[in-house]
């Protein structure tokens, strides 16, 4: 699904140049569920930022479902993003003045999908949420719980092939995060790949796959099996 | 073009957006508002200037006699003197450029006596003698009957031109004045013309309170003479008035012994000067009026791109998010810019009809109130004017729209969303 080889990346900011990915070698196949983590400065969001077609790179090779994604326009960009890849975000980042609906049907209107057709996915998608009875309400009268789930909603109703999911926990509590962490993995079980950046080893945990950033390389890459024995190390040594 | 969805969504974030659309229409209403009020009122007060005028002939010059003031061949100083009909000759032979001359005299009539008999109807009126130029120098409108013409004048007729304030005073309002008489100062005349003045103010009363006879017949049954008591005359094309005003004082001076130097002995008034102070006056008001205009138009442009540039700064997160998930910039762009000149368009006519719409009251209370507001009369605004200070704002909204959504637009989509 995600194929990187060799990716670099440098910001300029007038004088300095702050080179924040330096070669990094990454593949991820479809209906994988990876966390990747690192501090902070360690060039996660920059990586994220990357797979998301938000921003460009320097040197290397990206290929998203086996698309080159090379300098383009931000019109092919869009509909890249449009079609390929899901969001989900630890602001939520609901556009305040629609309601969860509208919210929900919105990349469906950049798809010109009529406004009938789109408001009856959207609905569709937020009842598989559990979040039917609650479609007409503005973003500010939904707890954060049901924001992230109205935001996972509005990721997967253009079918993407990708969620990239940027600290989806980060503003919730312990109890719902878990519970968007179940949703994600339901998700992930229909074989949608998703991508979660996070700092929480617990919620890193869930996942199948952890990739740790240091420093703009890769330090560690640790799967499915691992992850399940680490935390038994982790057990064991708590107690 | 018209894209149903584009113009619901458009809808929708306007009224979802209650402050920022009204902070943003009402930027515009008001630009195009007070310009509106601002160049109706220049209007309004050009054209209360010069109604003051009448239809007045912008080359005419009037001439009369007051006291000498230096002695000369003998004479005392301070002598009164009059012009006479040898001098009309005079001015005909000796002056190059006169178009028409109308020397003028004015009827006996003692301050405060009712000099005008008509049954058991009496009034006090002025009585003016004229020659036909006259109404060709200082234009009235004649609603019944005809001027005084050239037979009155040939034939010394006992005919009279009444003002409209004199038919309102002497006659019923159902009764037709012409061919009717009026005793004026003892002597009996057959009406056959009424008139009314295109001036306004003191001007128009005195015009409408007059009776006009052939100015011959004045001299004669009043027993005048051959004095003349002022004269109007109007310039060729081709000719100065203020030439011909020199040169008539000139030969006044020599035909009744006045010393070349004595300037006050001959008084005059000149319509070219005069007219030519109005035009400049005006040149300056619609001078300012443009200054003030552009200066609030200005006004209202920075207003718009201030607002713009707030909203856009407001709506930078909801840029992230919309481009996150699929949205071309163009989209957006071209989307926030429809808004906005939406907006504009629809404030901006909003403003027009409030503006027009105050003018037209002040219109319509000044109208019932009398047509003798002086300084200002029918107040009003060009369309084109209007129309294309409204094209302005408009433009002014798109572009002060463009450059911050374009900005926007280039932020990096996480860098938007990242923080709240």
């Amino acid at each position: 699904m995600i194929h990187i080889k060799g990716l670099h990346k440098s910001y300029i900011t007038g004088n300095n140049s702050l080179h924040v990915l330096k070669g990094i070698d990454l593949t991820i196949a479809p209906g994988e569920f990876v966390s990747i983590m690192g501090s902070s400065g360690s060039g996660k969001s920059t990586l994220l930022n990357i797979l998301g077609i938000l921003d460009n790179y320097d040197n290397g090779d990206y290929r998203l479902d086996g698309n080159l994604i090379a300098k383009m326009s931000e019109k092919k960009a869009a509909a890249f993003r449009n079609q390929l890849i899901g969001f989900v975000f630890q602001s939520f980042n609901l556009i305040s003045f629609k309601n969860a609906l509208e919210n929900v049907a919105l990349p469906l209107y950049y798809q010109q999908v009529s406004r009938r057709k789109r408001n009856l996915i959207a609905m569709e998608y937020l009842d598989r949420m559990g979040l039917a009875e609650w479609a007409h309400h503005m973003p500010n009268e939904l707890s954060g719980g049901q924001k992230q789930r109205v935001a996972i909603a509005r990721a997967l109703i253009s079918k993407p092939k990708v969620i990239l999911a940027d600290e989806p926990t980060g503003a919730l509590d312990t109890q719902t995060s878990y519970e968007v962490m179940d949703i994600l993995k339901e998700v992930n079980e229909q074989g949608i790949t998703i991508l979660i950046v996070t700092h929480e080893h617990d919620i890193a945990a869930m996942t199948n796959r952890i990739i740790r950033l240091r420093d703009g390389v890769i330090a560690e890459d640790i799967r499915n099996g691992e992850v399940k024995k680490m935390k038994e190390l982790a057990f064991a040594a708590a107690n | 073009m018209f894209d149903r969805d584009r113009w619901q969504e458009i809808f929708d974030t306007l009224k979802k957006n209650k402050m920022r659309t009204f902070f943003t229409a009402f930027g515009v209403f008001w630009g195009i508002f007070m310009l509106m009020v601002l160049l109706g009122s220049g209007e309004g007060l050009r054209k209360g200037v010069s109604s003051g005028m009448g239809d007045m002939a912008t080359n005419s010059m009037f001439m009369w006699t007051q006291r000498t003031t230096m002695p000369f061949k003998g004479f005392p100083r301070g002598r009164f003197y009059n012009f006479n009909n040898g001098d009309t000759r005079a001015m005909i032979d000796n002056i190059a450029g006169i178009e028409y001359i109308a020397p003028r005299i004015q009827g006996y009539s003692e301050e405060g006596n009712n000099n005008v008999v008509r049954g058991e109807r009496t009034g006090a009126f002025t009585i003016q003698g004229d020659y036909p130029a006259y109404n060709l120098i200082d234009p009235m409108n004649v609603d019944r009957g005809r001027f005084v013409n050239d037979n009155d004048i040939a034939q010394n007729r006992k005919v009279a031109v009444i003002g409209r304030r004199v038919q309102e005073e002497m006659f019923k309002t159902e009764e037709n004045p012409i061919g009717e008489y009026l005793r004026i100062n003892g002597v009996y005349f057959q009406i056959v013309g009424v008139v009314s003045s295109r001036k306004n103010d003191n001007e128009a009363i005195r015009d409408n309170q007059s009776i006009y006879l052939p100015f011959t017949t004045v001299q004669k049954t009043y027993n005048y003479g051959d004095i003349v008591g002022w004269y109007s005359l109007t310039a060729k094309k081709g000719y100065s008035v203020s030439d011909i005003e020199t040169q008539a004082k000139a030969l006044m001076r020599k035909r009744h012994s006045i010393d070349p130097a004595d300037t006050r002995a001959v008084g005059s008034f000149n319509v070219e000067n005069e007219f030519l102070k109005m035009t400049r006056l005006f040149a300056g008001i619609a001078g300012l009026i443009w200054i003030v205009g552009i200066g609030t138009l200005l006004a209202g442009v920075i207003g718009i791109s201030n607002i713009m540039l707030v909203v856009i700064k407001e709506r930078t997160k909801e840029i992230g998010i919309q481009r996150a998930i699929g949205a071309r910039p163009w989209t957006i762009v071209s989307q926030i810019i429809t808004e906005s000149v939406f907006l504009t368009t629809f404030a901006g006519y909003l403003g027009l009809v409030a503006g027009v719409g105050v003018i037209e009251l002040v219109n319509n209370v000044m109208k019932k109130m009398g047509d003798s507001a002086g300084m200002f009369k029918d107040p009003s605004v060009s369309f084109h004017v209007a129309v294309s200070a409204l094209i302005i704002l408009i433009i002014a909204g798109v572009i002060a729209g463009i450059i911050p959504a374009r900005k926007a637009v280039k932020i990096k989509p996480i860098e938007a969303l990242r923080y709240e």
